[in-house]
């Protein structure tokens, strides 16, 4: 009798849990979760604590300004990541590309003249390019089914290559009359904030609601997550994949679009080890490097996280700013290990 | 016969009064229950009554919320899994613990490698070699995990497992994706076991392998003991009804398909290197049996159809010849398949319930964005539809219990209703109850029009549920049975090939 009973009043106790929304500690992220976010906002603390120039608006802007490529990036890389996969090649491909946009605009110019037109070419050639060469990086991932660490290490090899041989050692410039009307696309902005900052937050939203609420972010999850289930599952596996590595390398191409202006160059070193920082953004933040879960969000943290030690090591003067590579190594390490601590616990 | 369980020696491994909660939920209400040495105890109970819980807390997977683990009468001196085991606590886990990129005889030997600083290779493939020996099975010691069928990885995890020199042995559904043979195999080892005062804790749902091995019956529902007998005490139909509760009737539904037009065509189909020239055909409204032994190429045959492997030969649905190069491509055409290996095909265990639901049928919850409502809306009729018995929606699907993961993916399966299902070891995992209840859908299946193919290795399944059966081996059709002629014997004739009459039709074939 007693056992019916309780199994009974079990039973009820489980249709509950059925039928009950999940309580609000639920859904919100759990402590390890927001990790990243507290440290960003401990180091904007220790930034303010020791120096009052660093809230304010111009070093702001210079921080977020300098974050948007490898943010626009890494956002990209949340996906390729998520899905399993890796890019180790976009640092030296938005060299390449920048070295082939500027080119085509000097070679442009002569017939198009200095002008808006001129300006969209050459934005449309990047784009094109990033394309390319994103799907080159693709399609030897799921056609020739090579793994994107090797592919990618090629590929990084032959764009950094190509740029150094494009500029024949030196560096490539754009037209100075062209680069006083591109300047405004780093230097200017819509109310007060940057271009840069303003496409790079467009991105990072555009990019966590695809991770969370499109098919696409879901079936990359799917596809990190177990790929054999996902093919089971009538998931596209290849094409999804293949997108991860197009939509990367157009936003490499994005990228460079706003990183052009700056410096009005490239050169053999330009986008040096932006992959490193780009893939380091994306495990700060959260997403599980072996594929499964991306956090978008935790992504754009991971990019701030990086970019803030770089400008406090500048401003305030503490430590060696040759130390960097140190603390954002530890930090990286860190990050690492309290998502493991999450995992086991 | 009956070992009257007061009579008996001190236990060697005991739990007493444990509870285990997982979160805000209580799994285990107060669990007391001992094993004792050179006897085969059986713990049953339905799917998700707490038996993978009890064996993971026995083996020192699990800590106990409350209450103890006491071995040979003291408490239990260890607290991770490989110390128990050093202790001589061994379990073969439901679950695959094996490394599926090391070798079979790397996994046998992982953590207890021969060798000093070097690697005895020879030595530690010569033990494999004889465990398998010993198995019957023709397992190569160098194969790779990840290329055995499930039933192989299920006999290295008992070869594992024997090499251990357990004094406890618990077996969480060892026989579940196991053939007739290899059963066979396994009870003979427990049986040596047993002889040798091991003390064995087995759990199935397949309640004649209870009444055959067990000396004691514990009965568990709903995280409860709810009865215990010795040997004998019990028939199959009273540890169903302690089970589940309530009186089962038959099973298995009555045979009453009326099957309409042809809805499947399947002619001279190959897929290499075993499956060659398949033809047969499907009405609407039928169940169709696919029986053999495993290797003889039914899931491959499955695989292939649905475009999960390359393949020739024609496929017609309606008469039409269509071109199924992949599962979505299979979907189109109204073809799904359900996977027999739900672990590394079937779920996304690492995600949740709605997730994996959805999965496959993600089109349909809404473009551009995914409505997280309609998802919820989903989930919530495929817990009622099939009886999904999950502690909390939003957990991880690693975290339910067999029965469980394999009701959520028949749900997921059918909710891109398909007009032809092939259904791989339909009840894998599955406890009595539910077996019907999954019966009883297939019928409904059948009765509203659909056609379902059903592969498995369960005897009394394929009779019980097929209007008509294909018996493959060595990857070719070797007989169809049909109505009279539609026995077990006549199966299990063609299965293993010992019919005069059944090679000649397969001949003709
Ligand atoms: N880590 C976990 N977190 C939350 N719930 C869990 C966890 N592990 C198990 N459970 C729940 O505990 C209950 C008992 O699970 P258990 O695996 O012991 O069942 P079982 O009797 O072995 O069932 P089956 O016959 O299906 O294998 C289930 O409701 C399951 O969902
Ligand atoms: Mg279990």
């Amino acid at each position: 009798m007693s056992d019916s009973t309780r199994s009974d009043s079990t039973r009820a106790d489980l249709a509950r849990a059925d039928t009950a929304r999940p309580s609000l500690a639920a859904r919100l992220p759990g402590l390890s979760a927001l990790g990243p976010l507290l440290a960003l906002i401990l180091l904007v603390a220790l930034g303010a604590y020791l120096n009052e120039n660093f809230l304010s608006a111009g070093n702001v802007t210079n921080v977020l300004a300098r974050s948007a490529f490898i943010g626009m990036i890494a956002v990209g890389m949340t996906f390729v990541i998520t899905s399993g996969g890796l890019d180790l090649s976009v640092g030296s491909m938005a060299a390449f590309i920048a070295g082939v946009m500027i080119l085509a605009m000097n070679a442009l110019l002569p017939s198009m003249g200095v002008g808006v037109p001129l300006i969209l070419a050459g934005m449309g050639i990047a784009l094109g390019a990033g394309l390319l060469a994103g799907l080159g990086n693709g399609l030897l991932v799921t056609k020739a089914r090579i793994e994107p660490f090797i592919v990618t290490l090629g590929t990084m090899g032959i764009f950094r290559s190509l740029v150094t041989w494009l500029a024949d050692g030196g560096t490539i410039s754009l037209d100075f009359g062209v680069r006083q009307l591109y300047r405004p696309v780093y230097y200017s902005g819509l109310f007060g904030i940057a271009w840069p900052i303003l496409v790079f937050a467009v991105v990072a939203i555009a990019g966590q609601v695809a991770m969370r609420h499109t098919r696409f972010g879901r079936y990359c999850e799917a596809i990190g997550s177990n790929d054999k289930v996902a093919l089971y599952s009538a998931v596209n596996v290849e094409r999804i994949r293949l997108m991860t590595y197009v939509l990367l390398g157009l936003l490499v191409g994005l990228a460079t679009i706003m990183y052009v202006p700056r410096l009005g160059s490239a050169s053999g070193s330009t986008g040096m080890l932006w992959e490193l920082e780009a893939i380091a953004a994306v495990i700060i933040g959260g997403t599980a490097l072996k594929g499964g879960y991306g956090r978008v969000w935790g992504t754009v943290i991971g990019v701030l996280i990086l970019s803030l030690i770089d400008n406090i090591l500048i401003l305030a003067d503490l430590v060696s700013p040759y130390l960097n590579g140190t603390i954002q190594g530890v930090i990286i390490v860190l990050a690492v290990v309290l998502q493991r601590s999450k995992s086991s616990a | 016969m009956s070992a009257a369980p007061e009579r008996a020696a001190a236990p060697v491994l005991e739990l007493v009064d444990v509870r285990k909660s997982f979160g805000p939920i209580e799994i285990l209400h107060g669990i007391d229950f001992a094993l004792h040495a050179g006897e085969v105890h059986a713990l049953i109970g339905e799917n998700g009554a707490g038996k993978s819980t009890i064996m993971k807390i026995l083996g020192g997977f699990l800590a106990p919320s409350s209450g103890a683990v006491r071995l040979d009468g003291k408490p239990a001196p260890y607290a991770t899994g490989a110390q128990a085991e050093a202790l001589g606590v061994v379990v073969i886990h439901q679950e695959f613990n094996l490394a599926p990129d090391l070798t079979v005889s790397e996994n046998i030997w992982l953590g207890r490698e021969l060798g000093g600083i070097f690697l005895d290779h020879r030595a530690m493939r010569a033990g494999t070699q004889a465990l398998l020996d010993e198995l019957d099975s023709p397992i190569r010691p160098e194969a790779r995990i990840r290329d055995l069928p499930v039933s192989d990885r299920q006999m290295v995890e008992i070869a594992k497992a024997l090499a251990r020199k357990a004094r406890v042995l618990v077996m969480d559904e060892p026989s579940a994706v196991l053939t007739h043979k290899e059963v066979e195999v396994l009870f003979r080892q427990i049986e040596r076991l047993r002889a040798q005062g091991v003390a064995l804790l087995y759990t199935s749902h397949r309640l004649e392998e209870i009444t055959r091995l067990a000396d004691r019956v514990t009965v568990l529902r709903d995280g409860a003991v709810v009865r215990r007998a010795g040997r004998g005490e019990l028939t199959e139909d009273g540890m169903a009804t302690a089970m589940v509760g309530r009186k089962l009737e038959d099973i298995y539904p009555a045979k009453r398909h009326h099957a309409g037009a042809v809805a499947l065509e399947v002619k001279s189909f190959s897929v290499p290197p075993l499956v060659k020239d398949i033809s047969f055909s499907l009405r609407r409204g039928e169940v169709l049996g696919i029986s053999g032994l495993v290797g003889s190429g039914r899931t491959e045959l499955a695989e292939g159809l649905v475009g999960l492997r390359p393949a020739s030969g024609e496929i017609l649905r309606h008469g039409v010849p269509v071109k199924v190069g992949s599962v979505r491509e299979a979907a189109a055409c109204g073809m799904a398949y359900l996977t027999e290996d739900r672990k590394e095909h079937g779920l996304l265990l690492d995600k949740n319930l709605a997730v994996n639901l959805t999965l496959s049928t993600l089109a349909r919850f809404g473009t551009p964005f995914i409505d997280a409502g309609r998802e919820e809306a989903a989930l919530t009729r495929a817990i009622s539809d099939f009886d999904i018995r999950a502690p909390r929606r939003d957990m991880k699907v690693g975290n339910l219990s067999g029965g469980n993961q394999q009701k959520l993916l028949l749900a997921k399966t059918m909710l891109g209703d398909p007009e032809v299902v092939i259904i791989d070891e339909p009840t894998r995992g599955i406890d009595v109850g539910t077996k019907s209840q999954i019966y009883a859908f297939i019928d409904a299946l059948a009765a509203e029009g659909r056609s379902v193919i059903v592969i498995s290795s369960d005897m009394p399944e394929i009779l019980g549920l097929s209007d008509r059966v294909l018996v493959m081996r060595h990857g070719r059709i070797a007989g169809e049975l049909e109505g009279e002629r539609l026995t077990e014997n006549a199966v299990v004739r063609l299965v293993m090939g010992t019919n005069e009459q059944a090679s000649g039709s397969a001949s003709h074939v």
